[in-house]
């Protein structure tokens, strides 16, 4: 029996749609930013359930000392070198450039300086994600893939609570200590190549550092790589929590951890970096140090 | 603690009453449901198993009992609280009144066997480190296993010891009530029985309630008082109750319900008859050179 010409069955309807090249784009960047606003929404509860945690129970000295060790001491090695390296790549680029308006005198100021504000904090907060932020998005999507989140859940203990916050604590605090290595073995190293491979003279090399890098600049690296730390931490954890099933979702977690903390990080340098510049310069107008 | 919490609830529960009662429940993923309007009360000190084919949302229903898994609709109550009414903090607690042995045991990797199983002792901060060593040490003798596995890490073991020291971290507080999930799904015939004598034996030793999800019907018959079978959404009419069977044991192979008959005997019946449709349907669209044709 007809059920009548006008009706059109539904799988042909969606057929339709689905040719039509612009219903389908425009589906699809529907779907993306309702899918980012959701993520975005998620990460701020996370953020806040954890913060939430610090006021109320720390975790305990075990735990916490075991992430301490896990992300702060074993990532030592691995920040020393980059920093070695970086100091002795810009000693060479910079050399490379200077040496041709004659003023090779000024890498000092030149190389510590871009160290101790941007390439220090940066480079430490990188590898921290890359390092650490990843593992710990393994770790704690393995664990949500093997069931043993549910199982800290149904033995009554919170699992941010003793997951996260040892994690976001040890990030925090030991990004800045990991930033200064950076810093000082950067240092060490474009001081080292400057003066034995490029023959910068040693005095003009130190004058030069000592009157364009102060404290501020040391403090102003500093302060930014906390937020990279909270950044790292956060993210890596709400994606570990919130890992698809299997070793894809598993893998996934820890590319995306690596992948948003790092334009995080790109992102919260700039912002912070103008926020304290604006801060510096309205309480001390001229440029005056701080210290 | 768990004492204390026992003596202070105990005033507001009536001896008979059960101690979990689930009315309504709907539980869905998304756009999924996965459980319709399930009302099932569980008597205290019964050993219940919950059956049926895979998918049809036993884990989950096992999982809305401690609150891991919230429902859409409908109440799940322990000892007459409502889960739902209950802040985290007494989640937390009425939680460390359960024992729950996952599936595939849920170790936590990065402790020992020891650590393991004194894990929720140690959380809950009430005992010395020398008393949580000879729990765990009892622990680990009622689970049959040697002291030596203690200072283990979890990957060092084989799939039953696992499922044994999780049964022992299970057990480490004493609980009231014992949830298995699959607790013979992937042993040996010889290991499931030592798993489901563990389970036998646990019940004559400690006065729990147990829930027992399984599809092994050698363990739902050798070891549950009452047999509850559950059938997936997807394959039940609109307004058919998802819980088709409810009984004894002994019950089960006298069931009226051709679908209980074919699940404990093991037989497909028009699930074969099902597939061969498709797959015939799937080799007939293949073999038809017109249906490749775009927009016919």
């Amino acid at each position: 029996m007809s059920t009548g010409a006008s009706a059109t069955p539904p799988k042909q309807l969606a057929g339709r749609h689905q040719q039509n090249p612009l219903v389908h784009a425009v589906t699809d960047w529907g779907r993306v930013v309702v899918e980012a606003a959701i993520s975005i929404g998620n990460l701020t509860l996370f953020s806040l359930n954890t913060l939430s945690w610090l006021f109320t129970r720390l975790p305990r000295r075990e735990t916490l000392l075991q992430s301490f060790y896990q992300i702060g001491v074993r990532s030592l090695p691995v920040v020393a070198l980059t920093g070695t390296f970086i100091g002795m790549v810009l000693a060479v680029q910079s050399h490379y450039q200077f040496s041709d308006l004659g003023l090779e005198t000024r890498l000092g100021a030149v190389i510590n300086m871009s160290l101790v504000r941007e390439l220090g904090p940066v480079l430490a907060a990188t590898m921290l994600a890359g390092r650490v932020g990843g593992a710990m998005a393994a770790e704690l999507g393995t664990m949500r893939v093997t069931e043993q989140i549910d199982a800290l859940s149904s033995m009554g203990t919170n699992p941010v609570q003793y997951l996260v916050v040892p994690r976001f604590l040890a990030c925090l605090f030991l990004i800045p200590t990991l930033t200064i290595m950076a810093d000082f073995m950067g240092v060490v190293g474009g001081y080292l190549y400057s003066i034995y491979f490029l023959k910068i003279d040693q005095f003009h090399y130190y004058q030069n550092s000592a009157e364009f890098v102060g404290t501020w600049d040391l403090f102003y690296g500093v302060i930014k790589s906390l937020f990279f730390g909270a950044a790292i931490a956060l993210v890596s954890c709400h994606r570990g929590f919130h890992c698809g099933a299997g070793a894809e979702g598993v893998g996934r977690a820890a590319t995306a951890a690596f992948v948003i903390s790092f334009v995080l990080i790109l992102i919260l340098d700039l912002v912070i970096g103008i926020l304290l510049d604006n801060i510096y310069m309205s309480l001390w107008p001229g440029g005056a140090s701080l210290f | 603690m768990v004492d204390q919490l026992r003596k202070s609830t105990s005033f507001e529960r009536e001896a008979d009453a059960p101690i979990i009662e689930i009315r309504k429940m709907s539980v869905s993923f998304h756009d999924q449901q996965i459980l319709r309007s399930l009302d099932l009360a569980i008597p205290r000190g019964q050993t219940l198993a919950l059956i049926g084919e895979s998918g049809c949302g036993k884990t989950v229903l096992l999982k809305t009992l401690i609150g891991l898994v919230k429902p859409v609709q409908g109440e799940v109550y322990f000892d007459g609280r409502n889960l739902a009414e209950l802040n985290d903090k007494e989640l937390a607690v009425q939680r460390m009144r359960f024992g729950f042995l996952f599936q595939n045991a849920a170790l936590f990797d990065s402790m020992t066997v020891g650590q393991n199983i004194g894990f929720q002792l140690r959380e809950a901060d009430r005992q010395q480190q020398n008393e949580i060593d000879e729990i765990v040490s009892l622990r680990l003798a009622e689970v049959g296993l040697p002291e030596s596995v203690k200072s283990k890490k979890p990957a060092q073991l084989s799939g039953g010891m696992r499922k044994r020291v999780g049964l022992a971290r299970a057990l480490a507080i004493s609980p009231e009530v014992m949830l298995y999930d699959e607790p013979t799904t992937g042993l040996d015939p010889i290991v499931s029985d030592v798993i489901n004598e563990l389970i036998i034996r646990t019940r004559s030793r400690y006065p729990v309630t147990s829930i027992i999800v399984t599809h092994d019907m050698r363990t739902a018959t050798k070891v549950a008082d009452r047999v509850v079978m559950v059938y997936p959404l997807s394959r039940l009419a609109a307004g058919e109750p998802q819980i088709l069977f409810d009984g004894s044991p002994r019950e089960l192979v006298v069931a009226k319900d051709q679908r209980v008959i074919q699940f404990v005997k093991g037989e497909a019946g028009e699930r074969l008859m099902e597939m061969r449709e498709k797959s015939s349907q799937k080799h007939g669209r293949h073999s038809n050179p017109e249906s490749r044709i775009p927009g016919q």
